[in-house]
Parts: structure tokens; C-alpha cells; sequence
């Protein structure tokens, strides 16, 4: 494979020839890089692309020497920065290379501040690594990284500890640690993965201005091929730890030449691309019950949902501020209907979402299949959870891990004693077809799945008591692309096969444009406009609603890159004082059942 | 299980040992050398002093001419007996008020963990004294006030561990089954209780052995002449630095017996995750 060379004149910056990283497993050791060799240009920013194992971060801990030891090791291969091979040197001088050359931001910004020290020890810290300045002068700096990094009252966010922070702000302090030293290199690894797209937009904008003031080189490690149109000068598309593909983003792009980038790019949902159509992407050509429906009843109805918690504090831990999770909305979801609530973190869109199958207090009024929810618990609740099942965002997470496959698939079915014996044994296997995995997977253990298989069993666990309505809680956003848009496929295929509804739930929406009838946008608890995909896509009219459409990153390297907002504010916080009482300003209907409130 | 259990090396030791002193223990009638109870002349030196081991008595003899020995294995019975079920006792106790408490949280979890609070509070060994003064001292007597004694810490050690995987994703997608509190808590939550109950639970062995020597000592405990491991020790403490054998040997002894428990369910534990398997 020829490299391309951006510009044979400019030198690299650094120059890695041949790295490869191995990994001890029970099974012996086992090559997660392959021979990978790039250039970085000052400057200028390069992606490594690729979904989960593809041996991105395992590329970037090498290069900072911080590989998890003994597990993992660098096999071979030389990274040289100013004449000095980085993967060689010794502990004692790569510690000059760590920070003062070589910056990293990693994934998520809560792990990587320490809970218990304030933003301005931690920022000192990291400026006083390398010799001690002055108290004052190190005071002045940390000021002065906080403005760079565009943080609001830089002097207050000193005193401040990382949980008082929102995730936006968090990992604006840690790029400001990378960057204290002023390095050329900074390594950021999934910066934005953790955030808010609304926020990730600010962030990457953020970055590319830093780089541009400070002629720093960029190597961004990402899975998200938005992320990379939006940044990237270069990209190396990586494939079980190979490089399949490297080109400047244009070309890659435009023209992508191996398999697996065509494969990947086309996986990437793209805002828009469904504009025109009436009906989610996989539908079949069936009669949908849409907003202009009849008389027929809707599969869930809900009035003025309200869900607030009591936050307690003081020696007595009497409630003292109160969190507005959810602040009256009302929706119906009517059958063989897919209704997408779209928010950011903190809108209230999981806890409506638990509320519906009563594993939240919460008040108003919900109805399932015309049998209303309030108050029931326990054995009165069974009735209503056969109608009603959940799939959650980490399939890891909400599968046992100590119990097997075939036992989890068929839990639903012994609780509510529905099966028995052989019959339950057969309905197993038949909902582990239906999902697409091999019946004689039943004995194995959840870890030794992949991710996208384990958000197939817990579809299957769902489907096991054939609801008519399934709440989908995030439930792709922990998959890498591919595997999103085969389990989109499959809840629809679902659908148009048993006519069931969904309530998905999603931050994502290029994914909400593909699988919803309506879609319903959530701002701090409340719903702030409601329609048809094709009129909230097509025609949006909150400005809430706008801006998050235009946040979301377009794997399009020709459209022109998002502007830098100095210092942008992240969502306010819907922690209220206890005396606090919402006000309801009446929506506007824009016909056709497209509502606007003017929140 | 058993067959995967055994292919660990440390887990046989530790298996080993405990045969040995189990079946010690049963069959200590017919194996000791000597009765434990008697005080042989020839077991003491013109001075008075205890012998140490020789080939007489091969483990030596303790202040009053007794074998130490015959001692031993008899003390055997008493500290199993004391140590499996005095402990088994604290562990069921402990581990049931810490699931519920942490599980059910609301006023359960406010009686039950401000009632293992106050008898955290209070000094366990006054509790033993009070508890062994109202009823008379006997074997199983004595195994019960230690249970009652030794369950606080499990039970608060349960508590935190229940609260924090009952805040996890999978015990939620449980209630949103529909599965009642009993599944959830023996067949989900309880599972992942296992290494820290089985950890606690071989620890608990050795402390329990030690208190009941302290009641002995305090003569609320096993009654003598009766040898347990742990009033062997403290009969002969005095004698430490003329006939150290006295107390390092029956020390021995328990520390063995607690390292093979620990040994044991360090290799259950791993048995029983499913995530752990091929590792070890």
C-alpha cells in the first residue's frame, strides 16, 4: 500500500515505523497491532478509525509507554519524536516525553479526574510536573489554561471539585491538563464519546481551535466517522489491529477503495438521508397507524408524567434542592408504532421510560393497553409487564453474568409461568433463532459474547412474553455502527412482522430518523416539540430541535466544519430549589399533529 | 465442580488439611496415644517442669503432665465444632440481615442495620460474658452466644456489597421482567455475595476459635477439662518463654486449619464465577 504524503516538504513530527503490540491471553499471545506505520505532520491531525477491538487505544498507549503491564507489550516497531525513539526510552526519560511533548485526553472525563481533589490542585499538579514555578505564577497559568479551554468564571472552576462539573466542563479541564505543559502531540482517545452531541460539537470545535492557536499535531481516536469528517486531515481506517486503509479524508471519503471502509462508512446513519419518506426505513409497505389515526386505542397513553426526586442533604437529610426529572409530558403510542423520545443526558428520557414499567415512583396518569399502572407493585404489575418489556443501553450490564444464556432467555417465562419443561426449552430456542443466534449457544455465559449478541438476547429476553410494546433504552448506543444498524434492522423486522410498538428512546438522531414514526424532542424534563419524523426532521421549528440536528456530527468532510462558540454554556441543570413550581405554557399546534411548546 | 475444584493445587492442600483434622476429630478415641485427661507422673521433670517433645510424647506434655498430643486431637472436636458451627451460625445470621437490609432498603433497612449498629457498639466480649452468665456453659451454649457475637460484621459487610449490586443494570432489567424480591435476591444477588460470604466465612473460622478460647480463658467457655485448641493456649501461656512448644504447637494448629478453610474458598469462589473460568 502506497502512504499518501500530504506534502513531501514538511518533515513529520513523528514517524512510527512498524508497531506492533501483543497481549498475553490464556491461549497465548496474540497481536492486537499489526506493522502499523503513519507520519504526523505538525499541525496537522490524523484519525485512527475503527470499531471496538480494532487496536486504536491500544496504539495510543504505546506511544505514551502505558500499556497495562505485564498483560501487554510492544513487540516491535520504533515511534521517533525529535531523534529519540519513544517506544525504547527508559522509564525516567519518557516521563520528560509524557506530558511536556505528548498530551493525552481520554474517554471518559469522570475517570480520568481525581474525585477528591479540586479542579485547581489537579490543574497545578499538572502544570508543576515537570519543576515548581511560583504559587502565584502557577495560580496565573491555571487561569489562564481554564479561559483557553473557554470554562465561564475560570477563577471560581478552581475551587470547584469534578463532580460539581457537568461532563462538557469536565473534559474541558482535562484537555486543559494535556495542555498544560504545552505539548506538540496531544492523543485524544474518544474525547467526545462520553458527551452530549450538543457538547461534542463545542468540544471538537474546541480543538481545532487550541490546534490552530498552538500549532499542536492531533492523533484522534475515534469510531465515529462523523467525528472524523469533522477533524481529520488524514485518516487510518484500522481492522483487528491492521490498517486497512489510510488516505487524506477527502479521498477516503470520496473514494473509498478497501471493503471494509466502504462497509463502514455506508453503517453510518446520515441525518437526512431519509427526507421524503413517510415511514421508517425497513417498513414494510403496511398500513401504519400514524398521527391522523382513527378511533382505534393507542397501545400506551400517557398524561402528565411528572417524576421529581428529592435531593437530601444536612445532618438530618431532609430533602433540600428537588431534581425535575420529568415535568408533565403526555403521549400516546398507538399500535405497530414506533414513538422516539430524543434528548440529551439529563432531559428525562430513561426515567419517562422507567416509569412505564413502574420501576420509579412517579405521578399523572400512564395506561397500557387501557389498563392503567398507578400504584401497582409486585404481583399486580406482572399483568401489565407481560405487555409491556424493556431492553436497556448496556447489554453487559443487564444480563446476569453468572447465569447462562438459555437460563436468562427463559427467566421471563418462569416468573410469569408461562412455560414449563420441553415447551420452554423449544420457545427458547425459537426466540434465540428469531434474534439470530445458534440454539447451542444456551450454555454458554454472557462474557463470552460480543456486544452486539448480548443486545440480542436481551431482545430475546423482551420478546420471550411477546409484549406489544417494547421501551428501548438506548439500546444501540453502546454497539459499534455495524452492528447498530444490524439490530435496528432486526427491531424492525420484528415489528412489521408481530405489528409491536416501540418506545426508543435514543440521543442519536440520525438513528431516530431510521426508526421512528413519530419523535418526540426532550429539553430539562419536558417535551418541547412533537410530530412526525418527517416534520420534526424536515421542518423543525423549536430552536432546541434545530440545534440538535445541527450538532450532530455529518460524515462529510466537504461540508464546512462547525464554527467555535466561546464560551458556550452546557445544559442548565434541572436540580430546583424546593419552592419551585413549573409553569405549563400551552403548545402550538402546527397541524398534522406536530406540536411546538414554548418551553 | 469437585473435579474442576481439584485441579487446583492450593485447594488440595487446603482439602487435605481439613480431612486430616476431620477425621482426627471422629476418630479420636481411637487413635490418641493417651487419655487427655491424665496427668502422668513421668510427664513432668524432677522440677516440675513440662516436657518437651520426645519420643514418649511425641508433641511434648503441658504443665500438669497431660499429653499434648491426645490434648490436641480431642481440642479438635471442640474447635471444628465451635469454628463450623458458631461461625456457619454468624455467616446464615449476618449474611440474611445485610441482603434484606440492603435489598429492601425503607424502615427494614432501618431497623435491621441501627439494631447491628448497636450491637456493634457494643463490646462483644461484655455481650459473650452477659450472654454466657445467663445460660449455663456447654459446648453448643457456647457456639450460640459466639454466633450471636460474630454475625455484626458480615451483616454489614453484606449490607454495602447488596446495596451496590442492587443499583446495578441487570437486578433492574429483573424487575422489569416482573421477578418477585425472591428471585432477585437468591438467584441474582445472592450469587455475586458468594466470594465475599465465602471469603468472611473461612476468616470468621480462626476468630471464632480465638474467642472461644477467650471464654475459656474467662471460664464462661468450654468447660475444662475439656481441650479446645484455643484453652490449650491460654492454660499454658504463662509457661511461653521456659516451654514455647505449648503454645506454638495448638497456634499451629489453627492456623493451618484457618489457611485451609481460606485455601478452600478462595478456589470456590473462583469455581463459582463463570467469568473466571480459564483463569486462574
Amino acid at each position: 500500500m502506497t502512504l499518501p504524503r500530504l506534502c513531501p516538504m514538511t518533515l513529520p513530527l513523528l514517524s512510527v515505523n512498524d508497531l506492533s503490540v501483543q497481549v498475553a491471553t490464556p491461549t497465548g499471545p496474540k497481536v492486537v497491532v499489526e506493522r502499523l506505520s503513519f507520519d504526523l505532520l505538525p499541525g496537522k491531525t490524523l484519525c485512527l478509525a475503527g470499531e471496538s477491538g480494532s487496536g486504536k487505544s491500544m496504539t495510543a498507549l504505546s506511544l505514551m509507554q502505558l500499556l497495562p503491564k505485564p498483560t501487554a507489550r510492544i513487540a516491535d516497531g520504533s515511534a521517533i519524536l525529535d531523534g529519540d525513539d519513544i517506544l525504547a526510552l527508559p522509564e525516567a526519560r519518557m516521563r520528560q516525553v509524557r506530558g511536556r511533548k505528548i498530551g493525552m485526553i481520554f474517554q471518559e472525563p469522570m475517570t480520568s479526574l481525581n474525585p477528591v481533589m479540586t479542579v485547581g490542585a489537579q490543574l497545578v499538579g499538572a502544570i508543576t510536573a515537570h519543576g515548581s514555578r511560583g504559587r502565584r505564577a502557577s495560580h496565573a497559568r491555571a487561569v489562564e489554561l481554564l479561559d483557553q479551554v473557554q470554562i465561564p468564571e475560570p477563577e471560581r472552576r478552581l475551587g470547584q471539585y469534578p463532580h460539581e462539573l457537568s461532563g462538557g466542563l469536565r473534559q474541558r479541564i482535562v484537555i486543559a491538563m494535556a495542555l498544560a505543559q504545552n505539548p506538540r502531540i496531544l492523543i485524544a482517545d474518544e474525547p467526545t464519546t462520553a458527551l452530549d452531541v450538543t457538547v461534542q460539537a463545542q468540544i471538537l470545535a474546541l480543538i481545532r481551535k487550541l490546534q490552530a492557536d498552538h500549532g499542536i499535531s492531533v492523533i484522534m481516536i475515534t469510531h465515529d466517522m462523523g467525528v472524523v469528517a469533522e477533524m481529520a486531515d488524514e485518516v487510518l481506517v484500522m481492522k483487528h489491529g491492521r490498517t486497512v486503509e489510510h488516505a487524506t479524508t477527502k479521498d477516503l471519503f470520496a473514494r473509498p477503495e478497501d471493503a471494509y471502509t466502504k462497509e463502514l462508512l455506508s453503517a453510518v446513519p446520515r441525518l437526512g438521508e431519509m427526507a421524503g419518506s413517510e415511514i421508517p426505513k425497513r417498513a414494510a409497505g403496511r398500513a401504519v397507524a400514524g398521527s391522523s389515526s382513527d378511533a382505534e386505542q393507542p397501545m400506551l397513553e400517557v398524561k402528565n408524567l411528572t417524576v421529581r426526586f428529592d435531593i437530601k442533604g444536612g445532618i438530618l437529610q431532609r430533602p433540600v434542592k428537588r431534581l425535575h426529572a420529568v415535568e408533565g409530558i403526555s403521549f400516546d403510542v398507538l399500535k405497530g408504532e414506533t414513538l422516539s423520545l430524543v434528548g440529551e443526558s439529563g432531559c428525562g428520557k430513561s426515567t419517562t421510560g422507567k416509569a412505564l414499567l413502574n420501576l420509579l415512583p412517579w405521578a399523572g396518569e400512564i395506561r397500557v393497553n387501557g389498563r392503567s399502572t398507578r400504584g401497582l407493585r409486585g404481583s399486580t404489575m406482572r399483568p401489565i409487564l407481560r405487555d409491556v418489556q424493556m431492553i436497556f443501553q448496556d447489554p453487559y450490564a443487564s444480563l446476569d453474568p453468572r447465569m447462562r444464556v438459555g437460563d436468562l432467555v427463559a427467566e421471563p417465562l418462569a416468573i410469569h409461568g408461562l412455560a414449563t419443561g420441553s415447551a420452554l426449552r423449544d420457545r427458547v430456542e425459537y426466540l434465540l433463532k428469531r434474534v439470530g443466534l445458534s440454539p447451542e449457544q444456551m450454555k454458554r455465559y454472557p462474557h463470552e459474547f460480543s456486544g452486539g449478541q448480548r443486545q440480542r438476547i436481551c431482545i430475546a429476553r423482551a420478546l420471550s412474553l411477546s409484549p406489544k410494546l417494547i421501551v428501548a433504552d438506548e439500546s444501540v448506543a453502546a454497539l459499534d455502527v455495524s452492528i447498530q444498524a444490524q439490530v435496528l434492522d432486526l427491531l424492525q423486522d420484528i415489528q412489521d412482522e408481530t405489528g409491536i410498538s416501540y418506545l426508543f428512546i435514543s440521543h442519536d438522531m440520525a438513528v431516530v430518523e431510521q426508526i421512528s414514526h413519530r419523535v418526540a424532542v426532550m429539553y430539562m424534563g419536558r417535551f418541547v416539540e412533537m410530530g412526525t419524523r418527517r416534520q420534526i426532521f424536515e421542518n423543525p421549528q423549536h430552536p432546541y430541535t434545530k440545534k440538535l440536528m445541527a450538532a450532530v456530527p455529518v460524515a462529510d468532510p466537504t461540508r464546512p466544519r462547525r464554527d467555535f462558540v466561546p464560551k458556550a454554556e452546557d445544559l442548565p441543570s434541572p436540580v430546583r430549589p424546593l419552592d419551585y413550581t413549573p409553569s405549563f405554557p400551552p403548545a402550538s399546534d402546527l397541524g398534522g399533529g406536530h406540536l411546538v411548546w414554548n418551553v | 465442580m469437585l473435579a474442576r475444584l481439584l485441579r487446583r493445587p492450593l485447594a488440595i492442600i487446603g482439602f487435605a488439611i481439613i480431612v486430616v483434622v476431620v477425621s482426627a476429630a471422629a476418630l479420636a478415641p481411637w487413635i490418641v496415644p493417651y487419655d487427655p485427661h491424665e496427668q502422668f507422673f513421668e510427664g513432668l521433670t524432677i522440677e516440675g517442669a513440662p516436657l518437651p517433645p520426645n519420643s514418649q510424647f511425641w508433641l511434648g506434655t503441658d504443665l500438669v503432665g497431660r499429653d499434648l498430643l491426645s490434648r490436641l486431637i480431642y481440642g479438635a472436636r471442640t474447635s471444628l465444632i465451635i469454628g463450623v458451627v458458631a461461625n456457619g451460625i454468624a455467616v446464615l445470621i449476618g449474611s440474611l440481615v445485610g441482603i434484606a437490609a440492603g435489598y429492601f432498603r425503607g424502615w427494614v433497612d432501618t431497623v435491621l442495620m441501627r439494631f447491628t449498629d448497636l450491637m456493634m457498639a457494643f463490646p462483644a466480649l461484655l455481650l459473650a460474658i452477659v450472654l454466657a452468665a445467663i445460660f449455663t456453659p456447654s459446648l453448643w451454649i457456647v457456639a450460640m452466644v459466639i454466633a450471636m457475637v460474630n454475625w455484626v460484621q458480615i451483616a454489614r459487610v453484606v449490607y454495602t456489597e447488596t446495596r451496590s449490586i442492587a443499583e446495578r443494570d441487570f437486578v433492574t432489567a429483573e424487575r422489569a421482567l416482573g421477578a418477585g424480591a425472591g428471585r432477585i435476591l437468591f438467584r441474582h444477588i445472592l450469587p455475586h455475595l458468594l466470594s465475599t460470604i465465602i471469603v468472611w466465612a473461612t476468616l470468621g473460622i480462626a476468630t471464632t476459635v480465638l474467642l472461644e478460647a477467650t471464654l475459656s480463658f474467662l471460664g464462661i467457655g468450654v468447660q475444662p477439662p475439656i481441650p479446645s485448641w484455643g484453652n490449650i493456649i491460654f492454660e499454658n501461656q504463662t509457661y511461653f518463654t521456659s516451654a514455647p512448644w505449648l503454645v506454638f504447637i495448638p497456634g499451629a494448629a489453627i492456623l493451618a486449619l484457618a489457611l485451609a478453610f481460606n485455601l478452600v474458598g478462595d478456589a470456590l469462589r473462583d469455581v463459582l464465577d463463570p467469568t473466571q473460568q480459564g483463569r486462574h
